[in-house]
């Protein structure tokens, strides 16, 4: 027997460092000789470039070079698509310096070295630049129309893409409908905005022409490959580390963003170490963003609230430029049914080009946005047959009976949306049970009537999670009885390190001190994708299981050999394999793995070693799902809501670290909080971001976040065999419909309907005025 | 860049720092890069988020809003100060038992606000908790994991909690 591992609670292998401050983050690396670089942004959304003088700039003691695009050639060709969306008219990517013609304030334009931040900084005021301003396409909107300015001159429309989907019978179900419910809904823009800011060093060996980068990616093996495609080098020859990050949430993965092609092009050039640390500002304006899509719906249901069709045309503002392709949006759409049945389904999304920064995955990746329509609809339509939203919710759930059960829409690397391993009534069982929720709507006219304004309110996901192409694990015994844990992708917080080392460890029968985890260095293992949707305990953790228990059996073989037994009587216990029953009769893994690396001796056919690498390919998306619902309480003078309570519900599958569970279900719902009630970012009409800095766009405090409680009700995935589902996204899941139900609950007597979120105060004392004036 | 410089001198966790510097050198960098004490982050650089709190003269301040030569002669404590040798402080035990950080970006900025903050409140509601930490941001945990370590390191600080 093994220790049990897979479910506790393990305290975290990476604290120590980081609560010690010796962790090595991004800014913290610091190398001889190295000199700093700044990037010169485009302060106009769109211009023409008509010359770039760095005269007066280089002339500064200090300063070393100014690149612009002419010094990159073909190094500054467009950045990849990376995902080619079946409805792209006109695909555009961004390229790491603006040529000739900028698109979005914050768009890099030129990069400058100095031999410090100081001298850099100050040098930069002095690099001139002749723009041409032109006016610019901003509005969502009214970028989609025709005759709006063009953010690429190139094309004769800014829609980049639009791409259709049906599922059954939509007209029918829409003539037969008893009631349909049309609704305008928009997520409006916001930011990831982790607490460090990006940041790239890089270093040039010229004796061997090899780069080391360090980069605050998520996705070091794709950057390298694309950092050495780019710059003409050997992958090889490029080694791209991911150190401490600081945060990530999606933001720190583009593919490649200007400066992880810049470093390392200026060290190469300059044969200098080079440091490039993002500040707040420039995270603003010009790190990807996330959010703005307006969604056209309509609900189609029968007169006892029996869903029928369902119509969403959404607009999706992808920024000046579409990298990813218009990946939130088909996200969005994937998981739009939520845990109900819908018969019949159309969906378009037209992704559209505007003079603002890039659009790309944040946590959750364009599901919030679906889950806040569908979500937002239901409610709609409780309204409307007087029914109440959880009632109506008991009605249209797919059951564990109905399953496997298609859900209609398809996910991303074509993933159906079929429910399965699942149980959405006992979710809302809980939920309704733990919250009192009948109890609550006994007291509220008594509450009203006292002139007290609480609300309740729920949401109801389902979320694509673990999604391929793959992850690989390297697992490694060594000599020393140590074990080596290898794998591309990295971690930016998530305790990846510590839930591997659970995995590792009680399959091969180790104490979990003896195992360590390299992550996110590619001189390490340069195979696997990278950090993003919820993916890493699917596919990363499945990947280290396969590798793992090839390992054990490894083990056990070359063991029951030279205990001449057989293996299935063989146990492996705190790293020896040993016979059941007498311990007394064994080896220890290091002893084999000594015994498998001989220095005389190898027999002919036999791998050195006792290793093994392995891989996970999903077959597609692993669907989680959960409930929220909240009790607010509404100051109708101020606008202001409180959370009274707050109350999470899920099935994420078997939880390897369910403090590490938690830990992220309480993050991820802080984010939500945020993203409903407080963090937006706002343009002007000249395409000038107005909020760029944490004064303007509010992170929710300790004061803001209320207490959360969890309940876990989970159901093991059948599709891997750890029974693991993703949990790093839910927990954004369904808080903005949820929260502003609670609100429209708690102002019922005013009729409020909230369209768009996030709303603050200001929002909710208009919804109340405008009912007064009414 | 007229290249004037000063010359300062303060005490960094009990260590004397002699440098001359240009007069324009934030704390937070003099700090980071001069003390080449790396614990200390920066957030936002406009004094929102707290990460690069440290203690002047016993008391929480944003290094990111001060010159180091307004720290002149002054006792600067840092997050390297906060454990005694091996020995973890309660407050990062506390933290790392109830997973008080993810990323621990933030973390280095919390444990000083709250080393000060539970020197001053032994004994701390989840209201004083909560608006004690309400000057620091952190984006991974949503606080709820952050708020009962400080709770936890309270007691551990009083001796009730093993």
């Amino acid at each position: 027997m093994s220790t049990r591992l897979i479910g506790e609670p393990v305290k975290r292998r990476e604290d120590r460092r980081l609560l010690t401050g010796t962790a090595t983050f991004i800014d913290d690396i610091h190398l001889p000789g190295m000199v700093h670089a700044v990037v010169l942004h485009s302060p106009h959304a769109k211009a023409r470039i008509r010359r770039v003088d760095a005269a007066r700039a280089l002339a500064l003691p200090g300063v070393l070079a100014v690149f612009t695009h002419e010094d990159l050639g073909a190094a500054n060709d467009p950045m990849p698509l990376l995902n080619n969306d079946r409805g792209f008219i006109y695909p555009r990517t961004h390229r790491a310096l603006a040529p000739g013609q900028v698109r979005f304030v914050g768009e890099a334009v030129a990069l400058l070295v100095a031999e410090n931040r100081y001298v850099a900084e100050t040098a930069l005021e002095l690099i001139d630049v002749d723009y041409e301003p032109s006016p610019a396409a901003v509005d969502l909107m009214a970028a989609a129309r025709p005759g709006a300015p063009l953010v690429h001159d190139d094309t004769d429309s800014n829609v980049a893409c639009r791409t259709p989907y049906h599922f059954g019978d939509v007209e029918a179900a829409f003539a037969a409908a008893d009631v349909i419910i049309t609704e305008e809904l928009r997520p409006e823009r916001g930011a990831a905005q982790p607490m460090e800011t990006r940041g790239v060093v890089a270093q040039y060996d010229a004796s061997t022409d090899s780069l080391t980068v360090w980069d605050t990616t998520q996705a070091p093996v794709s950057a390298r490959g694309l950092i050495a495609a780019k710059l003409g080098m050997a992958e090889a020859n490029v080694t791209v580390i991911a150190p401490d990050v600081g945060g990530g949430f999606g933001v720190k993965i583009m593919l490649l963003y200007a400066e992880e092609l810049l470093i390392p092009f200026a060290a190469r050039r300059l044969k200098r170490p080079v440091k490039w640390i993002e500040d707040r500002r420039e995270h603003f304006l010009g790190s990807n963003h996330e959010r703005l899509m307006v969604h056209q719906v309509e609900l189609a249901a029968t007169k006892d609230g029996r869903l029928l069709g369902l119509k969403d045309v959404f607009y999706y503002d992808s920024g000046a430029y579409c990298p990813y392709g218009p990946i939130n949006a088909e996200c969005a759409q994937g998981i739009l049914p939520g845990p109900y049945k819908i018969p019949a389904i159309y969906t378009e999304y037209i992704a559209v080009y505007t003079n603002t920064a890039i659009v790309s995955p944040y946590r959750g990746a364009g599901m919030p946005h679906g889950n806040f329509v569908m979500e937002t609809m239901m409610n709609r339509l409780a309204e409307r047959l007087e029914l109440d939203p959880a009632e109506l919710r008991w009605r249209n759930l797919v059951t564990p009976a109905d399953c496997p059960y298609d859900g209609g829409t398809v996910f991303q690397y074509n993933t159906k949306l079929i429910h399965r391993d699942c149980d959405y009534p006992a979710l809302l069982e809980k939920l309704l049970a733990v919250l009192d929720y009948d109890g609550f709507r006994l007291a509220q006219p008594g509450e009203r009537a006292k002139g007290v304004h609480k609300g309740i309110g729920i949401g109801c996901y389902v979320e694509g999670t673990g999604i391929p192409p793959y992850e690989g694990m390297e697992v490694r015994v060594e000599p020393t009885g140590f074990v080596q844990v290898a794998t591309g992708y990295p971690s930016q917080g998530q305790g990846h390190q510590t839930t591997l080392i659970q995995v590792v460890a009680e399959t091969l029968g180790v104490e979990p001190d003896k195992v360590n985890v390299q992550a996110g260095r590619t001189d390490r293992f340069a195979w696997g994708v990278g950090t993003f949707a919820s993916r890493a305990a699917v596919v990363g953790c499945t990947a280290a299981l396969k590798a793992t228990r090839r390992v054990r059996q490894r083990a056990l073989d070359l063991a029951a050999d030279r205990l001449e037994v057989a293996a299935s009587d063989l146990e492996i216990v705190s790293g020896r394999v040993q016979l059941k029953g007498v311990p007394d009769v064994g080896v220890t893994l290091g002893e084999l793995a000594a015994a498998a690396n001989p220095i005389i001796t190898l027999e002919p056919g036999v791998e050195p070693g006792l290793r093994a690498i392995d891989y996970h390919r999903p077959e597609g998306a692993t669907f989680a799902s959960g409930m929220h619902g909240l009790i607010v309480n509404v100051d109708i003078e101020t606008g202001m809501v409180k959370i009274e309570r707050y109350v999470v519900v899920h099935d994420c599958g078997v939880m390897i670290n369910p403090m590490i569970v938690e830990g992220q279900i309480l993050g991820a719902t802080a984010q939500g909080i945020g993203g409903t009630f407080y963090e937006k970012l706002v343009f002007d009409e000249a395409g000038q971001l107005l909020t760029t800095t944490f004064m303007d766009y509010l992170i929710p405090t300790a004061m803001e976040i209320p207490p959360i409680e969890i309940h876990h009700l989970n159901h093991p995935s059948s599709l891997n065999p750890l029974g693991v589902k993703g949990v790093g996204e839910g927990g954004v899941m369904p808080v903005a419909p949820a929260f502003a139900l609670a609100v429209e609950d708690a102002l019922k007597p005013y009729g409020a309907h909230i369209n768009a979120v996030p709303f603050g105060p200001p929002d909710v004392l208009a919804l109340i005025e405008r009912r007064v004036k009414f | 860049m007229s290249g004037e410089t000063r010359t300062i001198r303060v005490t960094i966790n009990g260590r004397d720092y002699e440098r001359t510097i240009a007069p324009n050198l934030l704390l937070s960098d003099f700090i980071r890069h001069e003390a080449e004490l790396t614990g200390t982050h920066v957030g936002c650089e406009h004094g929102v988020c707290g990460a690069c709190t440290i203690l002047h003269d016993g008391r929480p301040a944003r290094s990111c809003l001060m010159l180091a030569v307004q720290a002149n002669g002054a006792r600067l404590e840092t997050i390297e100060s906060l454990a005694n040798g091996e020995a973890l402080h309660p407050l990062q035990t506390a933290f790392w038992e109830k997973h008080g950080l993810q990323c621990g970006y933030c973390t280095p900025g919390i444990l000083m606000t709250m080393k000060a903050f539970l020197a001053e409140t032994p004994k701390p509601s989840e209201a004083q908790i909560r608006e004690a930490l309400s000057g620091n941001l952190c984006r991974c945990t949503g606080y709820q994991q952050i708020v009962e370590a400080v709770r936890h390191a309270a007691a551990l600080l009083r001796g009730e909690a093993s």
